[in-house]
């Protein structure tokens, strides 16, 4: 099996799904409870928030364990609007952000609220400037992806923190989703207020996540009752998920380096030959982050390249897989001013640190097999 | 160029007569202590100072770790070069465009060395033209400067030094002997074994743990609390009483209305035996005056009649505000606010005396042979030693 769509989700590291099963084992009591069982499992909770904070140089109260990426969205963006709509009613995003970000927006539109979406340039990168000349009175919120899960494209968010922090009124999400373990942040300073942290894209497992929620941060919390998670999330903690998604990690911190560095080299390696490949146009800007290669084959149906492929037990997305079942078209690529032969024939690539040079060239001869084929039908 | 040095002074302990070099060695053991994670790092002492040689360990991380020492007035980040003109006015331009968020600055010269030719007035003079020249936005501020960049032309060296950070003040730890803290896991008793060490007192710990009444929770409340302290001087030793049969049988036999009276004269005479047996010359407890009914100067009285050791209370006349603003600073206010039972909160009688009278509760005591129960308890202590070590807590390794 060749995986190539590593931005759809990832497969878990043994060594995580080991630490799950343990600690669902020998810690299953409710941190909550305060027989002996109850403490132990308090104790591996609070170690677990501290590594992760160790992890991300930030403080262990801002941390807050979440069931993932759309979660943690929809947490920072509805938990700012709802309670500080008082100081004012305005929030900014972008043209190109994920589906769980995109939707909140809309969802708070539909309560009243005015958004403003900035638009992006052919790369799919917004402008610092353009977002700056938004910024009103009554606004208090901004957030935008760091990097694209559809293009790779890398938006301007430290740029961004640093307008923000003029702004002591309002406050900046980061979505980092794709960012972490691919293209670093750091959030110490970073005028950054809220970073939204998934563990399925990390080699963790699904319905596990995390918030990063900087002190003196207030949020109107999604869910209501026993007060967990400084109460900005109610619910038992999801004790073994959390161990798990701090060892995830834990496990792509300590990679990183050498990780990114390798997927750059494959990248280039596929960006050299998608663009010599006949009908094939690369999407994916040159400095974009390493593990996504986007590209279009117009004429051809993308879902059809990708089942030819997935013959060969090689597997690869179009466009992000939380929208694929809806229409064709992508919004982002359409958003970048593609016409609709472009936009409607997207595949995306997608890599891990654990991809080899092999796998790449074996996909990519696969590739250039199947559209070769499928023009000839189609022709 | 790196800042290489940090520089520490130590004010009040500089005064203390014949003393002086035995707090000074003090202070020097324990930042040695402090910076075993440092392990390229050594503890100088020369006239009237210290220096903490960073020999290529980062800066910040063991400034943090020296401003947590007590006994010390003031630490800067130093460079140390040679009694040379062009390398002083070399590292002080360095210092100088490192600075964050300066705009305004000062040279003060200091010149011990008589034998370096040029005068300090003249030097103050030299390197603030020279700084002056080499850069861009600077001004010269000789009253309220961002910067004071401190020259010291000694006899061994140059040292340049740039912003002071304060320390936290008082004398260093284990300069003025040892008590015995009786820390309950609430907020004010961390607070008061604070402020005990920041006078140099070490400290050991004594916690009363009566299961089931109180936790394994309750009890580990309080090794976290007396893991914080461990920051502020060396290990902490905690004595852990068996306490349950002593108190069920004060709450069984004793009038219910003096039997918080009489429980916590038991503390204090169990107290008293481990510092007889640790030689540990007095108690401290977090009491503050009229905070709660075995808190007023009655309750006192009465309390204090079992022991002839002193027992400190540093917070007696603080406010409970300003007991939980330095609560906050030293990180124990998150640990003493989990809320379990411990061993003041578990029997609160209905209506507990609040004017105790010493005749009463001796005729009460008189009832019962409380020497055997005292003897039980003391006998079964169970002591823990609390490093601080960071790397203390492997338990959970193999799942993170």
């Amino acid at each position: 099996m060749i995986y190539l769509d590593n931005s759809a989700t990832t497969k878990p590291e043994p060594s995580v799904l080991q630490s799950f099963y343990q600690a669902s084992e020998r810690f299953f009591a409710n941190p909550s409870s305060i027989h002996q069982l109850g403490g132990e499992a308090e104790k591996l909770m609070a170690k677990a928030k501290e590594q992760a904070s160790e992890l991300l140089n930030v403080h262990r109260d801002e941390i807050v364990f979440t069931s993932g990426g759309t979660e943690g969205n929809n947490l920072a963006i509805k938990g700012i609007a709802l309670e500080h709509q008082g100081r004012g009613r305005h929030i900014i995003t972008t043209a190109v952000e994920h589906s769980s970000v995109d939707e909140a927006f809309k969802g708070l539109e539909q309560l009243g609220f005015d958004v403003t979406y900035i638009s992006v340039d052919e790369n799919g990168v917004i402008s610092a400037e353009e977002l700056n000349d938004a910024i009103r009175d009554d606004t208090i919120l901004i957030s935008m992806m760091h990097v694209n899960n559809e293009l790779g494209s890398i938006q301007p968010v430290e740029e961004v923190g640093q307008i923000a922090k003029q702004y002591p009124k309002l406050f900046f999400h980061v979505d980092h989703v794709q960012g972490v373990g691919k293209v670093p942040l750091e959030l110490t300073d970073s005028g950054i207020d809220l970073c939204t942290i998934s563990g399925h894209k990390i080699h963790g497992l699904k319905g596990t996540g995390l918030l990063y929620v900087k002190k003196g941060t207030v949020l109107y919390p999604l869910f209501h009752g026993g007060n967990q998670e400084q109460a900005l999330r109610s619910g038992t903690e999801n004790l073994a998920g959390s161990v798990s998604l701090v060892k995830a990690l834990r496990l792509i911190k300590e990679r990183e380096h050498a990780g990114i560095k390798h997927m750059y080299m494959l990248q280039r390696i596929l960006r050299k030959k998608l663009s010599e490949m006949d009908g094939v146009e690369v999407n994916t800007p040159e400095d974009a982050a390493p593990h996504i290669i986007n590209i279009s084959v117009p004429g051809l149906k993308p879902e059809v390249i990708i089942h030819t492929l997935g013959e060969r037990d090689i597997y690869i997305s179009t466009k992000s897989a939380c929208s694929s079942k809806q229409t064709d078209e992508s919004k982002i690529l359409t958003a970048c001013g593609h016409g609709t032969d472009r936009s409607t024939s997207a595949l995306r690539i997608s890599l891990a640190y654990d991809t080899t040079e092999e796998e790449i060239h074996i996909f990519l001869d696969a590739l250039a097999e199947a559209i070769d084929q499928l023009k000839a039908v189609l022709e | 160029m790196q800042y290489d040095h940090i520089l520490i002074r130590y004010g009040e302990m500089a005064l203390k007569g014949k003393n002086r070099k035995h707090f000074i060695v003090q202070l020097q053991n324990n930042l040695k202590q402090q910076l075993k994670a440092f392990p390229k790092t050594k503890v100088k002492r020369t006239q009237g100072r210290m220096f903490v040689l960073l020999n290529g360990h980062d800066p910040e991380p063991v400034m943090e770790k020296c401003s947590n020492v007590f006994g010390i007035q003031s630490l800067s980040l130093a460079i140390k070069i040679q009694n040379d003109e062009a390398d002083i006015k070399e590292a002080a331009l360095w210092a100088l465009k490192n600075s964050v968020n300066v705009h305004t600055f000062k040279v003060s010269v200091k010149r011990i060395d008589k034998t370096f030719p040029i005068r300090s007035q003249d030097m103050n003079q030299v390197l603030g033209r020279h700084l002056l020249s080499n850069t861009t936005g600077y001004t010269v501020d000789v009253h309220q400067p961002d910067l004071e960049l401190n020259v010291e032309i000694r006899t061994e060296a140059t040292y340049i030094t740039s912003n002071v950070v304060p320390g936290l003040g008082g004398l260093p730890v284990g300069s003025s002997g040892k008590t015995l803290l009786m820390l309950s896991g609430g907020i004010d008793s961390p607070v008061a074994g604070f402020m005990a060490m920041k006078r140099g007192v070490e400290i050991e710990a004594i916690h009363f743990h009566s299961p089931p009444f109180t936790s394994e929770r309750a009890k580990q409340k309080v090794l976290d609390l007396a893991e914080k302290l461990t920051r502020y001087g060396n290990k902490i030793r905690v004595h852990i009483v068996p306490f349950t049969k002593l108190q069920q049988h004060i709450f069984r036999e004793m009038p219910e209305n003096y039997a918080m009276t009489i429980m916590r004269r038991m503390m204090l005479r169990i107290s008293e035996q481990v510092c007889k047996q640790e030689s540990i010359l007095s108690m401290t407890t977090g009491e503050s005056l009229g905070q709660v009914a075995s808190q007023t100067m009655e309750s006192m009285n009465t309390i204090n009649e079992v022991t002839n050791y002193p027992v400190l209370r540093p917070l007696v006349a603080m406010d409970k505000d300003d007991i939980i603003r330095i609560s906050r600073n030293i990180d124990t206010y998150d640990i003493s606010i989990r809320p379990f039972e411990d061993c003041c909160t578990i029997f609160v009688p209905k209506s507990p005396k609040t004017r105790p009278s010493r005749e009463k509760v001796n005729e009460f005591e008189l009832q019962t042979d409380f020497t055997g129960l005292i003897e039980e308890a003391v006998n079964g202590i169970e002591v823990i030693t609390l490093s601080g070590k960071p790397d203390a807590d492997t338990e959970f390794d193999d799942l993170l």
